[in-house]
């Protein structure tokens, strides 16, 4: 009678940039994938994103960022998910983030970052690979 | 993952994690979820839940935030399960019924959980029911579930709600639509939303005639009323009735609708328990196989392999 326990993923769109393109095309592929994608819409504050994180019980947060704000905005959300005992969730983002940035963004608990160019495939693999095991 | 007595102590105190943790439990149907469901069953059944559902596009997410708004204004609680549909294909889901309720999210009053329907018919999840009963026992005063899109049979709602609301919007049919069976014999209250569209009296009309079509004198008439999800207008008057239904139900109907329930509820569960004892049975004797098989091979149909099984486990009475 058990279901299979699904993969369930937070597409979230910080900061003031509208673009979702990205972010949708992102959550399509793990769609098709098998997974639950759960999706913010835009112009979201770090709060809201780790309410959200916690409510919906996600195993997977995918940030996506194309404004440049990541630095400012990214430690906020990892501190927020921190204070409220969400660390065993899996951390990745992806959009416009600066090479010289990863290393900073990497070390911050983001696990990896994946730019412009990225085959979704490569995502999809990245979080069966990744993602933690629910107890 | 804490034990599941503390996921629903947790519940009980109204813990935000622990309810998220408890609906994943329910949504897993693993070994521990039925111990949650007894832990927290006695402090249920103190929420107002309410079903609305509706044709794909007819507002019922964004009706949903301005009704939240508007219950919180009246200083109630809030919990939401909002179903999307599962593909039946991949069997991954994308829920995007929350956006339209994103500005609520940080709202320590208001608890809104995705759920996708894993494949169950009906307009809902089979983790539905049970994780109403979660938000229910985590103290809110009022649970809303949103079904999925829905078309024309997707009624399983109304075994999860006391109140169903069924919304439509102007332009999706005419008074032939309206005479249909189905999701039109469910609605407690009829909405039609986006009623700033210039159609909009047309359509409340057809549900009006539909409704004296109605030759049965009933206690409760649905009524129809006007939404504009958009800016809110109507939406004090929707929990006005909403309100009112409840007060009828429980002058009324309560026992006699709670009744049904709970008989509907024990026959599912009677269901599910005696099929999966029998099934592990037949898995353990190493029959299973023998039986799939003759139903393959079409020499027994399955109701009468069920009615040789159920008479051996229970004698010819059954």
């Amino acid at each position: 009678m058990q279901n299979r326990k699904k993969i369930r993923v937070l597409i979230a769109k910080p900061g003031l940039d509208s673009h979702d393109r990205g972010a949708k095309i992102i959550a399509r592929a793990l769609r098709d994938a098998g997974m639950e994608v759960i999706y913010t819409g835009l112009k979201q504050t770090p709060e809201q994103i780790v309410e959200t994180a916690l409510q919906e019980d996600v195993d997977v947060i995918g940030l996506s960022i194309l404004s440049g704000a990541h630095k400012t905005l990214f430690p906020i959300i990892i501190d927020l998910l921190k204070q409220k005992g969400l660390t065993d969730v899996l951390v990745v983002a992806g959009g416009i983030i600066p090479e010289e940035d990863i290393p900073g963004m990497k070390k911050l608990g983001i696990k990896e970052i994946f730019g412009p160019g990225t085959r979704t495939d490569k995502i999809v693999q990245f979080v069966f690979e990744n993602v933690p095991k629910r107890t | 993952m804490p034990k599941i007595q503390e996921i629903a102590r947790g519940v009980l105190a109204g813990d935000r994690r622990s309810i998220a943790r408890a609906i994943t439990t329910i949504e897993d149907n693993t070994a521990e979820a039925q111990e949650l469901i007894a832990s927290i069953f006695p402090r249920t059944g103190n929420a107002h839940v309410i079903g609305l559902t509706g044709p794909p596009g007819s507002g019922k997410s964004t009706l949903i935030d301005k009704i939240i708004r508007e219950y919180r204004q009246r200083g109630k609680t809030v919990g939401v399960i909002a179903v999307d549909p599962t593909s039946p294909f991949t069997g991954g889901a994308f829920l995007g019924d929350r956006i339209r309720m994103q500005e609520l999210s940080t709202d320590q009053g208001v608890f809104i959980r995705s759920m996708a329907t894993r494949s169950y018919l009906g307009g809902i999840a089979k983790a539905t029911k049970n994780a109403a009963k979660v938000l229910d026992a985590a103290g809110k005063d009022i649970v809303i579930v949103e079904t999925v899109g829905a078309g024309q049979s997707e009624v399983e709602i109304i075994k999860v709600a006391q109140t169903t609301v069924v919304i439509f919007a102007p332009g999706l049919g005419d008074e032939i639509q309206a005479i249909k069976a189905g999701i039109m014999e469910i609605a407690d209250i009829f909405v039609v939303n986006k009623a700033d569209r210039a159609n909009a009296n047309k359509a409340v009309m057809d549900i009006q005639a539909m409704l004296q079509l109605n030759n049965k004198e009933k206690m409760w008439k649905p009524p129809v009323l006007k939404t504009t999800a958009l800016t809110g207008e109507g939406v004090p008057q929707l929990i006005e009735k909403i309100g009112e239904h409840r007060l009828f139900l429980e002058k009324r109907l309560e026992r006699k609708r709670s009744g049904e329930k709970a008989e509907a509820e024990l026959v599912e569960a009677i269901k599910e328990k005696v099929a999966s004892s029998i099934i592990e049975e037949l898995k353990r004797e190493g029959k299973l196989e023998e039986f799939l098989q003759k139903i393959l091979e079409k020499k027994m149909d399955p109701a009468s392999i069920a009615e040789k099984l159920l008479n051996k486990k229970f004698g010819k009475q059954v």
